[in-house]
């Protein structure tokens, strides 16, 4: 049914109106009554020895409620900061991960690392207090990149793990994969980069934690993803409190983009300390910090080799990664280069033989971890250069290479050599529409007139896919997840017949009290102004495994669609004992159940009054209207399509303008356009951002972060992107009841190689990303 | 912030009266402000310059322009009757930043990526403080260093007409500064072209100009090659970058004041 | 301690405030007025903009000092009571935020852009926004939001 706010329709969210008149309520805007502040001090050396902390002046300066230290956590019994993935190497290993203080304690490894918490009266205090305590540091050799960290003469970061090795994984079948290699027709072989990148969502995480002596409870409130993992880690691993007395609030948090998935330093020490000092104490992050300790995304060092028959065939394709996972193993930083990426390098080909191996090493630089796309934007990049560059050296045109190469459409199921089951698609669909949309024919023309003008255009491909709807629990279990990965949700009606909607997805930008709210709303009837969406509280939902991997709609929308149809069964039983009729002549049709062949009905509203009023009914009909639901997907989902990027080149200057952008889609069906275009637009700003603009550079002689601000670090700003042309197709997802495939990611994995292959057609000639203005004026110049 | 006192006096002599060692003068705030955030400043006082009336507005006088030191960029970029100059205050930072900084406050700081210094050297300007004048080649003295003496202050800026000028700037992505800023103007006093960004102050082409002065074409400048040496280098930019944006943008002014 | 008086929001207020408090702190902390955001230490993001005097200004980059006597605007005085500003229904309308903690900012940015502007095209918004960071939308649907809102304050 699409009505005004329906499935399909674009309603206008209904989130929108606190935030524009200055009501949201982001974890900084709110205060406890006898708040303290609490600020970290954070290690000034890249990698040290720590041989004393004497905080004896600073206890003395005003306003001071403790510092505290890793010692002391310690003695507290509080654990490490965990990860949630385990990753096995080619060997058999488990992989190695260092224990990981949430304060240090005997060394510190980045530049950053969370040293002690100062906790004063007034934030003022305790930064002037942190200025009196005096840690004496023993500096030791570091190493920054990955290749250096992997090198047999790299320094020692861990004691426990020998040459800086996490793991070293494989997927695939390398032997195939050579064979095809060894007898190929053409070979294409390339290193390419994937720059690493700082996540930057406009609101710092922060964290609140509040002990209340009376019930022996703890209320963190902190800037998540998942509230609930937050509490299961906090409680089972840190042994911060046990789970029935940890409420974890994430309020409305201001984008996340993967970065507050996961469980830091930070709030682990704030929820600890809060009972410990049994003051509340509330910790915000300046952007500095931010940049410091938010957990980093990419970061890969690749060598490539594609192997193509006469024709343009992919035979076989051959990866090795490094993947630099920074100083500790984050919450989910083992699964992003190995099963988020590797599984993936298929792209929208048939691929006869693919291998894959990655070795992911500790440096000492800041965690690095899922970032928007998460290992598929490094998988995309690889494949959709690859086949570029392949392309270019056979002489055959990048579209047409991708169409000799995809997958038909009467395939699917298509099971890949790397373990991925796509379950529906139609490649060649959006690259007609992408390349009709930009009027590809029309390139050359368009080039000359540039050239005319003392200008390069270049115009590049990506035909992206990308696995989402994050994911079956019994797939990710085998492949080495501590979790589960459905979702919940619960549908309350209440006597009027307004209802409540919990969900264990969290949104943080995404929309969900709308579009979620549209699905029930089009489900039972009921106007979409009477429908609210609970979330991010784990005192009120059930518990849930939160949003990140456009996975939110996927799964936590067919949760909603699976309490939805418990409901719907429950008013069937409720309609026919009021209507006197069996419950198999029960229809019901978007909150209207009425006797079938009759004109007697009832609607949604009228149910739920009477589940609350139940005068007369039957010992078999439960009363009240609350369901709930747990949804585990069958498959992860597999949104595709193609981009296409046109740029213009100043090669004096060396200065990108990109002049269009066409964006299709096959997202399965969406419920609110309006939203997914939104998404696509955030999810490309993002990718060109990597690729023309973003770099998280680190001094390899000090260890320093360079770009440690906005001064540095190049945000996508308004005049930096062009108006993006977004369209979509719509080929249902075949695995969920909602057909849906996710959309939030989509840009971020496919405009990288977009635009790097634009700009490198312009060229002539490769370059890694970002693509920055020098260093496409050397490839200009021919520097 | 560490705590300090705030002063906000009326009048220059007032002001003066108030400057020592340990304090320091207040005036649009957009870079000190930042700088007493992250703790890197620890001054006695601040002394706000902005209830001095006089230190405020911008005074065609014939044929210059009087600025006030206190003059925001967004009053300079809406009421300069030099339009190179309108156009470069409508380009320093953002709408924001050009609400609350000032001219004062811009040259007095002496930042190597700023615009404002390429406007005065480029143009010839004069500084006009509570002790003397200061002619714009004089000014700029090294990278954050002026010819001010401590405790004197800044009451305006004169900006004799150019004949014919433009500014062109390459943004640095991030922070919006410039990388490089090339001012080439036709002044009474000749050709003059500045450079900012580039070192770590602005400076004056002297080869351009002399090239300049004998043909005012983009021609005259092709066989100039500037040299690297000295010239900054960051992670946005390396020296050689930035020799060759310098003569890019030279061009670039040229062909805009040729039409 | 300086006492500071100014009118926020058309209201007269007044409070005693060490002199190194930025006004972004004093407006969410001594006036609990929590729509003015703070996202970045370097006055870049805009998250913070209120108006000052009517003219946009980054509020981390001031001290509550610097205000004294000044008519400011925040986020939360930009209604008519119950009635919205245009800029404000027309970013709902236009999907111009999604996880809205720079949108309070970017709208008074937007407010004081259109109000200064004879005329706005696409190229002159994206450009007036060079200081507002947004991560999250790509900016086409807040600079289709300020197109419209533009059309609607001229009327």
């Amino acid at each position: 049914m699409t009505t005004e706010t329906g499935i399909g329709a674009s309603v206008r969210r209904k989130e929108d109106k606190r935030f524009i008149i200055g009501k949201g309520r982001y974890l900084d805007d709110i205060t406890k009554p006898g708040q303290t502040y609490g600020y970290f001090i954070r290690s000034p050396y890249a990698h040290a020895k720590i041989n004393s902390i004497d905080t004896s002046e600073a206890l003395k300066a005003p306003g001071i409620v403790d510092i505290l230290t890793g010692p002391d956590m310690e003695a507290d019994g509080i654990g490490p900061i965990i990860c949630g993935w385990g990753i096995t190497s080619k060997d058999g290993t488990p992989h190695k991960a260092p224990a990981h203080p949430a304060l240090a304690v005997s060394h510190v490894k980045y530049v950053g690392h969370q040293v002690a918490l100062v906790v004063a009266e007034t934030l003022q205090q305790a930064r002037d207090a942190a200025e009196l305590v005096e840690i004496d540091y023993e500096e030791l050799p570091h190493v920054i990149e990955v290749g250096d960290a992997l090198a047999s003469d790299a320094p020692q970061i861990h004691d426990d793990i020998p040459g800086n090795l996490s793991f070293d994984w494989e997927i695939g079948d390398r032997a195939a994969a050579e064979q095809a290699i060894a007898s190929a027709h053409h070979v294409t072989r390339m290193d390419l980069r994937n720059n690493r990148l700082i996540p930057n969502a406009m609101e710092p995480r922060a964290a609140l934690g509040e002990y209340d002596a009376g019930t022996d409870e703890i209320t963190l409130y902190t800037t998540s993803q998942n509230p609930h993992v937050h509490r299961l880690v906090l409680s089972a691993f840190n042994a911060v409190a046990p789970e029935h007395k940890l409420r974890v609030i994430a309020p409305d948090v201001g984008g996340g983009f993967g970065s507050k998935i996961f469980i830091y330093s930070e709030e682990t020490v704030c929820a600890w300390a809060t009972k410990k000092l049994d003051r509340p104490i509330k910790w915000t992050a300046d952007r500095s910090e931010s940049f410091l300790s938010d957990a980093h995304g990419r970061d890969h060092e690749t060598h490539a080799e594609m192997a193509f028959d006469a024709d343009g065939k992919i035979l076989g394709f051959k990866v090795s990664t490094k993947a630099n996972v920074g100083c500790y193993l984050s919450t989910f930083a083992s699964a992003v280069p190995t099963y988020l990426y590797g599984t993936l390098l298929n792209g929208q080909y048939t691929m006869p033989a693919i291998y894959c191996e990655v070795q992911a090493g500790f440096t000492n630089t800041a965690p690095v971890d899922a970032y928007r796309g998460a290992g598929r934007p490094e998988a995309t990049y690889v494949v959709e250069r690859m086949i570029e560059i392949g392309a270019r050296e056979m002489g055959i045109d990048p579209g047409e290479i991708r169409k000799r190469n995809f997958i038909p459409p009467d395939a699917y199921p298509y099971e890949t050599p790397v373990i991925m089951a796509y379950d529906s698609g139609n490649y060649a669909l959006a690259m007609d529409k992408a390349q009709a949309a930009i009027d590809y024919s029309g390139f050359e023309a368009r080039k000359a007139e540039s050239a005319q003008r003392g200008k390069l255009r270049g115009i590049g491909y990506s035909a992206f896919i990308e696995a989402c709807g994050i994911a079956p629990s019994a797939a990710v279990g085998s492949l080495g997840a501590g979790v589960g990965l459905w979702e919940s949700a619960q549908v309350r009606f209440n006597p009027t017949g307004s209802v409540t909607v919990f969900t264990g997805s969290h949104s943080h930008g995404q929309g969900h009290e709308t579009t979620f709210a549209q699905i029930v709303s089009d489900q039972l009837g009921v106007p979409i102004d009477q429908v609210e969406i609970s979330h991010g509280d784990t005192g009120k939902v059930p518990f849930g495994m939160g949003t990140y991997g456009s996975r939110s709609l996927a799964v936590g929308g067919s949760a909603i669609m699976k309490a939805i149809d418990k409901v719907v069964e429950k008013s069937k039983k409720i309609a026919a004992h009021t209507l006197e009729a069996s419950v198999e002549d029960i229809e019901h049709s978007g909150g209207v159940f009425s006797v079938a062949g009759t004109d007697k009905k009832m609607t949604m509203a009228e149910i739920a009054f009477s589940a609350y009023v139940p005068h007369n009914y039957p010992a078999d009909v439960e009363p009240g209207m609350d369901e709930t639901a747990f949804y585990d997907p069958l498959n992860f989902t597999f949104p595709a399509g193609t981009h296409i990027a046109e740029v213009e080149i100043d090669p004096e200057t060396g200065t990108t303008e990109i002049l269009d952008w066409v964006a299709v889609d096959d997202f399965g069906n969406v419920i609110n356009p309006m939203i997914v275009e939104g998404q696509v637009h955030g999810g490309l700003a993002q990718g060109i951002g990597q690729a023309l603009l973003e770099n998280c550079v680190y001094d390899k002689e000090s260890g320093q972060l360079l770009t440690g601000s906005y001064m540095d670090y190049c945000m996508p700003r308004a005049d930096d992107l062009p108006t993006f042309r977004v369209e979509t197709i719509n080929t249902p997802c075949t695995t969920n009841p909602l057909g849906v495939k996710g959309c939030g990611e989509a840009g971020a994995i496919s405009a990288p190689a977009a635009l790097m292959n634009a700009i490198t057609n312009a060229l002539g000639k490769e370059i890694d990303m970002p693509a920055t203005p020098e260093k496409v004026w050397r490839a200009a110049q021919g520097l | 912030m560490y705590e300090f006192d705030y002063k906000r006096p009326g009048t220059i002599d007032e002001a003066a009266g108030l400057l020592n060692d340990d304090t320091v003068l207040l005036a649009g705030g957009q870079t000190l402000i930042p700088t007493l955030k992250q703790r890197l400043a620890q001054p006695e006082a601040l002394v706000d310059l902005s209830a001095i009336e006089s230190l405020r507005g911008v005074c065609p006088d014939g044929d210059q322009l009087a600025i006030g030191a206190m003059t925001t960029h967004a009053e300079v970029a809406n009421k300069a009757t030099i339009p190179v100059l309108a156009s470069l205050a409508s380009g320093i930072g953002d709408a924001q930043v050009r609400n609350r900084g000032t001219i004062g406050g811009s040259i007095a700081n002496n930042d190597p990526a700023a615009d404002y210094p390429a406007a005065v050297v480029g143009l010839n300007a004069v500084v006009s403080t509570d002790r003397r004048t200061i002619a714009a080649d004089d000014f700029f003295t090294d990278l954050f260093e002026t010819a001010l003496e401590e405790g004197e202050i800044i009451t305006n800026v004169t900006f004799p007409k150019p004949e014919a000028a433009a500014y062109i700037k390459f943004d640095n992505p991030a922070s919006r500064y410039a990388i490089v800023g090339v001012m080439v103007a036709k002044t009474s006093s000749g050709i003059r072209v500045a450079v900012t960004g580039a070192g770590p102050c602005v400076f004056r082409q002297t080869e351009m100009e002399t090239a300049l002065s004998g043909s005012f074409t983009t021609q005259a400048l092709e066989n100039i090659s500037v040299s690297a040496d000295g010239l900054n280098s960051d992670i946005h930019a390396s020296a050689e970058y930035r020799a060759n944006l310098i003569k890019v943008l030279a061009k670039r002014a040229v062909a805009q004041i040729n039409g | 301690m300086p006492t500071v008086s100014m009118t926020v929001n058309g209201k007269q207020v007044s409070a005693d405030v060490s002199s190194n408090t930025l006004l972004v702190t004093f407006i969410r902390e001594n006036l609990k007025l929590t729509g003015t955001h703070v996202g970045c230490d370097t006055s870049q993001c805009g998250a913070c903009v209120v108006h000052v005097n009517g003219n946009s200004a980054k509020s981390c980059t001031m001290l509550a000092v610097q205000a004294e006597g000044a008519e400011i605007t925040t986020i939360e005085g930009l209604a008519k009571g119950n009635d919205l500003h245009p800029m404000q229904k027309s970013f709902q309308e236009n999907h111009g935020l999604q996880c809205g903690f720079c949108t309070t900012g970017m709208i008074m940015s937007a407010v004081d852009l259109v109000n200064k502007s004879d005329k706005l095209d696409d190229a002159s918004i994206r450009e007036g926004l060079e200081g507002n960071i947004c991560r999250c939308t790509g900016y086409q649907n807040i600079v289709k939001s300020i197109q419209a809102a533009a059309k609607e304050m001229e009327a």
